[in-house]
């Protein structure tokens, strides 16, 4: 069953059309990639399905709703979480309390909200740092901060945006193993952003590439990283495709 | 602020009944000085300003700088009903809050638009031109001969008291909402507003309420002053510097975004002004007397510049300071 619809979803700033007429579908269940060169629009598709832009034409549908008009915290309420590229922690609240605020979205209650931020905390690997200022974490905390409270908002969609930049490798192996959990345990829908070829090829089942804003192609990531136009606009015209492959192990 | 201490400390804790406790006793120590006795009453009158203030600017992030807007439609509240119908203006302490709380709504509508900065210079604006309007406006509110009242009794206690009650009623009622859902979003809204939305966090709807519980207690405040002082003019109930600028002293000196920082900074204020408005209880010459402000000032540079968390969110620091000089003179 789809989950989330786009139907040629422009945005344009003034001349620059940002995103142009970009449509896809998300089943349920899914880890959908998205993926495309800087300033190709990813981000900015995020921020028209969430509604921090408004969209300049175009359908957004969720769940068989549309919720293009919706506003930004309705939408979030509707169950549609993300993650911020640039990571917007609450600096001077505690990791918990972090987390807390979010799980209000669902919980009435306080004992509510804390047994959530509890599970969240357990399932992004906090526990450490749950009495820390949320300003005082290193990055990677910070991004999986960022994951705990979207969690935390109990979506059945999440957006991530590039959770993955700025991990070592380590690190990177433990953001992978989350985000296929979020899937696998927990059930939710993903559409994630992200540059790192390691992560993108390793998890999504379908990969949907833009550039300039456009679609140019969508498949399995096998099928997209063989696609001549991606590799020349994503990749540059000299990759050497079979390493861009190999990066999946 | 952590989740596991609000689950298992009590609205009011064992030290705040100690507080509680000295506050009541405060008055009768100063039995032989109604001089004092009138000091501490201001002070509950800051305490109420201040944490009204803080509960907008502290825990909420919308810096006011016009909370004289509030202070001063609740004081005139009283003020209009006494002068117009012969109403004791007593009625003015039930109704200035809910009248400050429409008003503030109704500037919130203008004002909410802007974000930093930009609401500062907005809340400013709208403070200034409420004083220019009950200025001019003669027959409202008799202009700038103000409106006077004999006040009904002449013992402090009573005035104390109430002031007493209205101080703690602010007090505790902020605590028990940032104890609460409503404080998590306030302070989900503080740090960022655009974090906060993704959170399903209706960011105007709970800037709204911060606005309500914030005018009601700064409406309260200014028609508590009218029926203590028995006068008021738009030049002081409405005056940026002493009153909108104090309201924001008294929150930073004392701490912003505590719940006891409004009230030890209140406290300070009060002292620090009526020691330099009287020359030093008459000590020191009396051309002392004009410099409370460069006091004020100097102070909030201080606290600024060496505890910018103001003397309750810094307390941890300004004991090991303390503790650090006691050691060195030990040795």
């Amino acid at each position: 069953m789809s989950i989330m619809k786009l139907e040629k979803v422009t945005k344009n700033f003034g001349g620059l059309t940002a995103v142009d007429h970009i449509s896809f579908e998300v089943q349920e269940g899914e880890i959908f990639g998205l993926i495309g060169p800087n300033g190709s629009g990813k981000t900015t598709t995020f921020n028209l399905i969430n509604h921090y832009y408004t969209v300049s034409s175009g359908h957004i549908i969720f769940k068989g709703q549309e919720i293009t008009h919706n506003k930004t915290f309705e939408i979030a309420r509707m169950g549609i979480g993300r993650t911020f590229q640039v990571v917007k922690p609450l600096k001077r609240l505690t990791v918990e309390d972090n987390i807390v605020a979010a799980a209000f979205a669902r919980e009435a209650s306080f004992a509510g909200a804390r047994q959530v931020a509890n599970e969240m905390i357990d399932f992004c690997n906090l526990e450490e740092v749950r009495q820390k200022k949320a300003g005082g974490l290193p990055i990677a905390g910070r991004k999986r901060l960022e994951i705990a409270r979207a969690l935390a908002t109990r979506p059945t969609l999440l957006l991530l945006d590039e959770t993955a930049a700025g991990l070592n490798p380590s690190e990177l192996d433990e953001a992978i193993d989350i985000i296929k959990n979020i899937r696998n345990k927990l059930g939710i829908t993903i559409i994630i952003v992200e540059h790192i070829m390691k992560v993108i090829m390793n998890i999504s089942d379908r990969i949907h590439a833009i550039a300039h804003g456009a679609t140019i192609a969508e498949g399995s990531p096998a099928e997209v990283a063989k696609n001549p136009t991606v590799i020349e606009a994503y990749l540059g015209s000299d990759y050497n495709v079979e390493s861009f492959l190999n990066a999946k192990d | 602020m952590t989740v596991k201490q609000t689950k298992t400390n009590p609205l009011i804790e064992k030290k705040e009944w100690i507080i509680i406790g000295v506050a009541i006793i405060l008055p009768f120590i100063f039995n032989f000085s109604p001089y004092i006795q009138g000091l501490l009453i201001f002070v509950t009158m800051w305490v109420v300003l201040g944490t009204s203030w803080n509960l907008l600017a502290g825990y909420t992030g919308l810096v006011s700088f016009g909370h004289a807007a509030y202070f001063g439609v609740g004081a005139y509240v009283g003020g209009m009903l006494y002068f117009h119908f012969h109403i004791s203006p007593w009625w003015g302490l039930l109704l200035g809050g809910p009248v400050a709380v429409v008003f503030g709504y109704l500037l919130g509508l203008m004002v909410f638009r802007l974000r930093g900065p930009y609401f500062a210079l907005g809340t400013l604006a709208t403070a200034e031109i409420l004083r220019i309007i009950f200025g001019q406006e003669e027959w409202l509110t008799n202009g700038h001969n103000g409106i006077l009242y004999i006040t009904t009794w002449v013992s402090k206690y009573p005035y104390y008291f109430i002031g007493l009650a209205i101080a703690l009623g602010s007090i505790f009622s902020i605590k028990a909402v940032m104890r609460s859902k409503s404080g998590f979003y306030f302070l989900s809204i503080r740090e960022d507003e655009d974090a906060a939305e993704a959170l399903g966090i209706d960011t105007k709807h709970y800037k709204n309420i911060a606005t309500v519980i914030s005018t009601f207690w700064a409406g309260t405040a200014g028609a508590f002053y009218m029926i203590y002082m028995g006068f008021i003019d738009p030049e002081v109930v409405f005056s940026l510097h002493n009153i909108s600028i104090v309201t924001i002293l008294v929150g930073i000196i004392g701490g912003v975004g505590t719940i006891w920082g409004p009230a030890v900074g209140a406290v300070i204020m009060v002292f620090v002004q009526e020691i330099f408005r009287s020359s030093f209880f008459s000590l020191a010459p009396s051309w002392v007397s004009g410099m409370h402000e460069l006091a004020f000032g100097l102070l909030v540079i201080l606290v600024i510049l060496y505890m910018a968390g103001g003397v309750v969110g810094d307390w941890d620091l300004i004991k090991k300071v303390l503790r650090f000089k006691r050691a060195e003179i030990q040795e």
